[in-house]
């Protein structure tokens, strides 16, 4: 509750301007709310009953009476939109101000931290999340315009007859005390309730994800049973809310109306006895009327608030999360090719060294093949030399420069890195070429031409502006792993980074990227090789084995170690 | 503060929230691959039919939701008459107990009160009792739904699950259902309460007094135009917002799949200018749609106290005339109260109850979507043993872009060892789906050990044809799990055979837990080749008649690779095995080579009689040759 309330105080100093208006039509509306019940029960004194016991009224006091009661209507209702208006405003914005900070994270963030956040729960953190953290900033205002209403009705009432007061003291906090004991016992089977909403979400999500496989092993019986099961569940969780519900709604109309009867049953005695006006009376029981919902409002305060600090939660463990380290002084790369220099380098994923102590240097405009068993950590050392990771040791320096000192847009603009598993956005093939820069379509096709990805995409029905689906599926493998390269070509690296960039394409096309690599690309090259022609387009090999490079040298030189010869002349060994 | 479990559930309920509003996001993004999809067809058919027709639609796919509806009118009455109850106790104990002609009658007023208590507490109960078998009913009717609709989704083919963004079909399960769920249980109650409520509430009216209670009705009138235009204005709002968050998220998917390209390629300012610029979208749309909500309720008070003004007046000046009394003109006053609360509270629902029939629809409009690729009734079941395949004239077009097969002739004889080779884009990995029946050939027939595969039994062909495709998807779950799940009942002992047998027992001894490490989201804690290895091992559990393998050892390393093929060969004596690979190191030992090009088979025959003939293949091989070996020159 205490970090509820530091949470709401945060906010609401967030976005004070908005809040406070909010506040102001909050009050105006429980102001006029108990004025509106004044003015009925004066109405029915005044008017009312001189019109039916003193044989009518003066058509100046009916009058009066329509104006009074449209002009409470009137400005409650300035109060209502202004508090609707502005707490949403006020609410809104704050949103917005998590959702830039969880943004800013994610971009500053290091990429291993990806590694253990499900997808779901990061777009849940930037949406939902940042949703949640404000939503008890809705009942707020109304909330503290309830506390008025509660307070200024106590006090009319009190004036107007203490037995009817008796009668509202008695109800009143029984209706909160039965609203907080449902609050509190519903609480738990909710969040069950929701916790097995997201089980089904995430049956659902990952058997659609793997709508290929289920389909080829006939798994669509399993994961309906396994669906089945976790709806079961939640219908199970669903009913007992239900139960608790069934209780406590039809409670929450009764009661009042208990209470009004009670009041109906001393209020006539006290009006016979003449202790009170009939307009009293018909007061105190529109007030009872508006008295009934406010505790509801209490109530939803309440209920959000546990949530809300739930919600911040995982916002704000996104919002610890370690930046990269950015470069207080950064020095320039210098001019010309750039070298890569591993200096004892070593990495770990989790309990798995994945390289040991690894030290190598390419020289500038050197083309150095890498190349290792299956999990052998090549991607990894892609990963490193392109500063996506930090070594947990040593340090990666290109042109002499350690790459936490270089400038990140610089060091963008020198270096790229063609990922093994080829990534598209679900946008334009130009935009996914061009990233968002202005690119001529000249340079476009030129790189298009060296990765000998033009002809496909000319043939697609609207070429450069075919928009691509999600994680463009509808590309054969080879095609966008060309798209791909063809990205990385484009900003003609200085250093480039080529992780197996060739695996999904055919010999004849690789033979003919391979040849336009050669001649059109200057860059300092590490390619991560299986195929013999690659790694006989480098200048040099390095081989990987067990975390340390174990082999190093032209690729004439390392045919001379067996272990190396094992591996590359694998091939040679078949049958023909 | 709260139990960790519960904060995954709400995680992961969150995520159902992502998915409706990831499903929402503007159709524009995508229309160019949508033209046959779930969504336009029908749904537009649907949409155009309106909410009635959904319901009554909705209704017959649901037929345990009537059972619901007569459970919800009892509730509806129930909870209306104790409304009603106290203005009509007001108006009796006014004119009757205390101003009557016999003045104050305590006796009178003790009785009207406890009888009214009484019929109070009974109507409680009534309700309790009914909103239990409702939600009974309810949640039973939804539990079905849901499993149909999952189990449709699961029917629909391959080409229906690509155009369609994952989001939104995870939406169909969860968060569509959850409206219904809300509005059976909340809002149907609501409306059927509230009409009750007023009808009832202009009923006693009328009873006090007709003319008051037509000028009262009167005045309420054009609050029901007014409201129609602000819904239209408010369900407009929320469409754009929706449209606006599901843009949001999309740049924030964006973000979160593609980090690794955002860092690698420093796209971090380029993302912040998007995210920026859809953040500021959706707050304009969240303000859009808060000043039509700002005014919804304050227009029904408006109405609401100018009918009071106008039953005050009328009443005072004309009621003598008319035969009103005082507790009567006072029961009017409550009555125009809570006359207010039915109204306001449906102002307020109507925007609930769009969400739920937007859902109803949805879900409608998937059940609606017809199963491309049916499954035979009494359908035929494939011989055990390698099994022959025959393409006869074999034609395929995806939904959208041109033909891809243009008529594929071939004999597969059985127990072939079988390469398919050619150039990326050429169609090797359409002809595997259809192998898999993952469609149907658009003309031409496929025939399987001799029957059309359009003939066998759906449960034979997913035992006997068996596909390891190009790009290998693991479940967030243990080595040994994914590699299960091709032949549930395994022992791990199997399993580990299964991972000897193809040479990899010393890989998974290195990897740290062995046969029980977690492979990740998708299998991201694995290297690109070891995802592959799994896969493998997994095809080869089972005993399939025909295997398919689809670039399925692309990115593991040469001698792997070799030793693997090896193994292959050796366990699959007895099986038909389809090789797609653009590494001819499988052409090389195959019985048959098969060269694909622009959808055409344009060559057939042994690697050696290929090699021969100096066409297409031997270009191919040459290229390959000169990839892979060290030249003799050398
Ligand atoms: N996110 C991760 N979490 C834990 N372990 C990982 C993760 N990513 C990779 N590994 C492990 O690190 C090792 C090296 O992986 P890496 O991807 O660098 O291999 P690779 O040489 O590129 O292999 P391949 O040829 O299959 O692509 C592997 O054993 C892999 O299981
Ligand atoms: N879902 C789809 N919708 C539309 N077109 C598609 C779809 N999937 C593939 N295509 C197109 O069909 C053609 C053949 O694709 P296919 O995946 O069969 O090629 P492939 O021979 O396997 O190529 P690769 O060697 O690159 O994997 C390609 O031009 C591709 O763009
Ligand atoms: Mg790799
Ligand atoms: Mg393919």
């Amino acid at each position: 509750m205490r970090r509820g309330g530091a949470l709401l105080w945060l906010s609401v100093r967030a976005q004070a301007g908005p809040f406070a208006l909010a506040i102001v039509g909050a009050t105006l509306f429980a102001v006029m709310a108990v004025v509106g019940t004044v003015v009925i029960g004066r109405i029915t004194d005044k008017v009312i009953i001189p019109a039916f016991e003193e044989g009518g009224v003066s058509n100046r006091a009916v009058a009066l009476a329509a104006a009074a009661v449209i002009g409470a209507s009137l400005l409650r209702i300035v109060g209502v939109v202004l508090r609707r208006y502005f707490g949403q405003m006020a609410q809104r914005r704050m949103q917005m101000l998590w959702f830039k900070r969880v943004t800013d994270r994610y971009l500053a963030v290091p990429l291993s931290w990806f590694d253990d956040q499900p997808t779901g729960q990061l777009l849940a953190h930037a949406d939902a999340d940042c949703e949640r953290s404000t939503i008890a900033m809705q009942p707020l205002p109304f909330s503290i315009g309830v506390l008025i209403i509660i307070i200024v009705s106590m006090t009319l009432l009190a004036f107007v007859d203490p037995v009817l007061l008796a009668v509202a003291v008695c109800l009143f906090p029984g209706l909160a005390l039965i609203n907080k004991a449902y609050t509190k016992r519903v609480e738990g089977p909710a969040a069950a309730t929701q916790a097995r909403v997201g089980d089904v979400s995430a049956v659902a999500h990952e058997s659609f994800e793997g709508t290929l496989l289920v389909k080829t092993l006939g798994l669509e019986a399993r994961e309906v049973a396994r669906l089945k099961e976790k709806a079961d569940q939640l219908r199970q969780e669903r009913l007992i809310v239900g139960r608790l519900r069934a209780g406590f709604e039809p409670g929450l109309d009764a009661l009042p109306s208990l209470g009004t009867i009670a009041l109906l049953w001393l209020g006539a005695g006290r009006l016979a006895s003449g202790a009170i006006t009939t307009g009293q009376l018909v007061q105190a029981m529109v007030l009872f009327g508006i008295l009934a919902f406010p505790f509801r409002i209490v109530g939803f305060l309440l209920e959000e608030l546990p949530r809300a600090v739930v919600a911040n939660d995982r916002v704000q463990q996104v919002l610890v999360a370690p930046k990269r380290l950015l470069p207080t002084t950064t020095v320039a790369l210098p001019t010309g090719p750039l070298d890569v220099v591993l200096d004892a380098v070593s990495f770990t994923h989790g309990p798995d060294a994945v390289l040991r102590d690894v030290s190598a240097r390419v020289a500038p405009g050197e083309v150095v093949a890498l190349v290792g068993a299956t999990g052998s950590g090549k991607s990894t050392l892609c990963s490193l030399i392109a500063h996506l990771i930090d070594p947990d040791a040593g340090s990666v320096l290109i042109g002499g420069v350690p790459l936490p000192e270089t400038d990140p847009v610089e060091f963008h603009r020198t270096t790229a890195l063609v990922f093994q598993e080829s990534f598209l956005f679900s946008d334009s093939v130009r935009e996914n070429l061009s990233l968002g820069d202005d690119i001529d379509d000249d340079v476009i096709f030129a790189a298009l031409d060296i990765a000998k990805a033009r002809s496909f995409v000319e043939r697609l029905p609207h070429g450069l502006d075919e928009k691509l689906g999600e994680r463009g599926v509808t590309l054969s493998g080879g095609q966008r792993q060309r798209l791909s390269l063809a990205r990385a070509l484009l900003r003609q690296p200085r250093v480039l980074l080529l992780d197996d960039a060739t695996s999904a394409v055919d010999a004849t096309v690789e033979r003919a990227i391979l040849d336009g690599l050669r001649h059109s690309v200057a860059a300092t090259t590490v390619i991560v090789a299986h195929r013999i022609s690659t790694i006989a387009l480098a200048d040099r090999v390095l081989m990987l084995d067990g975390g340390r490079i174990t082999a190093e040298g032209t690729h004439h030189e390392l045919l001379a170690q067996p272990s190396y010869a094992a591996l590359v002349r694998a091939y040679e060994q078949a049958p023909l | 503060m709260s139990h960790p479990e519960e904060d995954l559930g709400e995680l992961e309920e969150l995520d159902a929230i992502v998915d409706v509003l990831v499903d929402s996001a503007p159709p524009g993004s995508h229309d160019q691959e949508r033209r046959h999809s779930i969504t336009s067809d029908e749904e537009d058919a649907l949409s155009a039919a309106g909410a009635i027709a959904v319901l009554r639609r909705g209704l017959a796919a649901t037929p345990e939701l009537r059972q619901g509806v007569v459970l919800t009118l009892a509730l509806a009455v129930a909870t209306a008459l104790g409304k009603l109850a106290v203005p009509i106790l007001i108006q009796q104990i006014l004119d009757r107990g205390v101003f009557g002609k016999d003045g104050y009658r305590p006796g009178f007023v003790a009785a009207a009160c406890c009888g009214a208590a009484v019929g109070i507490i009974a109507l409680y109960f009534i309700s309790r009792a009914t909103f239990l078998r409702l939600v009974r009913s309810a949640e039973a009717s939804l539990l079905g739904l849901r499993v149909r609709t999952f189990h449709h989704i699961q029917r629909l083919s391959l080409a229906d699950h690509v155009e369609q963004r994952r989001g939104a079909l995870v939406a169909r399960v969860t968060s569509d259902v959850e409206t219904l769920a809300q509005f059976t249980e909340w809002g149907a109650v609501a409306w059927i309460v509230d009409t009750v409520l007023i009808v009832t509430t202009v009923a006693v009216m009328v009873v006090y007094s007709p003319p008051l209670a037509a000028v009262a009705v009167a005045v309420f009138l054009p609050l029901l135009p007014a409201l129609g235009y602000l819904q239209r204005r408010q369900l407009a709002a929320y469409d754009e917002l929706r449209t606006a968050v599901g843009g949001t998220l999309s740049e924030v998917s964006e973000l979160v799949t593609g980090a690794s390209v955002v860092q690698a390629y420093g796209l971090q300012r380029r993302t912040r200018r998007r995210l920026d610029r859809a953040a500021r979208t959706q707050y304009k749309a969240q303000m859009g749609a808060a000043k039509w909500f700002a005014v919804m309720f304050p227009l029904s008070d408006f109405f609401g106290a100018l009918a009071l003004a106008t039953v005050i007046s009328v009443g005072a000046l004309n009621g003598p005339a008319w035969g009103l009394d005082l507790g009567k003109l006072v029961a009017f006053v409550f009555l125009v109260n809570l006359l207010l609360g039915p109204i306001a509270e449906l102002s307020e629902i109507l925007d609930q109850t769009q969400t739920a029939i937007a859902g109803w629809r949805k879900i409608l409009g998937v059940l609606a979507t017809p199963i491309d690729v049916t499954e035979p009734e009494n359908g035929i079941t494939l011989p055990t043993g390698p099994l022959a395949v025959d393409f006869e004239d074999l034609r395929f077009t995806y939904r959208t872009g041109g033909e891809v097969l243009r008529g594929i002739n071939l004999h597969l004889p059985a127990g072939a060892y079988v390469a398919v080779v050619g150039e990326t884009g050429s169609g090797k990995t359409t002809i595997a789906k259809l192998l898999c029946r993952l469609a149907d050939p658009t003309a031409g027939t496929l025939r399987v050990g001799g029957i059309d595969l359009r003939q066998v039994a759906p449960e034979s062909r997913r035992s006997t044809v068996r596909m390891v495709p190009q790009d290998g998807f693991l479940f967030d779950t243990t080595i040994a799990e994914n590699v299960r799940v091709g032949a549930p009942e395994t022992s791990d002992a199997a399993i580990q055979s299964a991972f000897d047998s193809l040479g990899l027992g010393g890989w998974l001894e290195d990897v740290p837990g062995g046969l029980h490490a977690p492979v990740g989201e998708r299998g991201g804690s694995l290297s690109v080749g070891e995802r592959q290895l799994v896969a493998l091992a997994r095809a080869q559990l089972g005993n399939p008649g025909l295997l398919v393998l689809d670039e399925a050892t692309s990115s593991v390393d040469p001698k792997t690779e070799q030793a693997l093929s090896e193994a292959l060969e050796r366990l699959t004596a007895g099986r038909t095995v389809v090789n797609i690979a653009h590494r001819l190191s499988s052409a090389e030992r195959a019985d048959l080579v098969v060269v694909v090009d622009n959808g055409n088979v344009v060559e057939t025959g042994t690697h050696a009689e290929l090699v021969a003939a100096g066409g297409t293949y031997a270009t191919l091989y040459s290229s390959w040759l000169g990839n892979t070996r060290v030249l003799r020159d050398d």
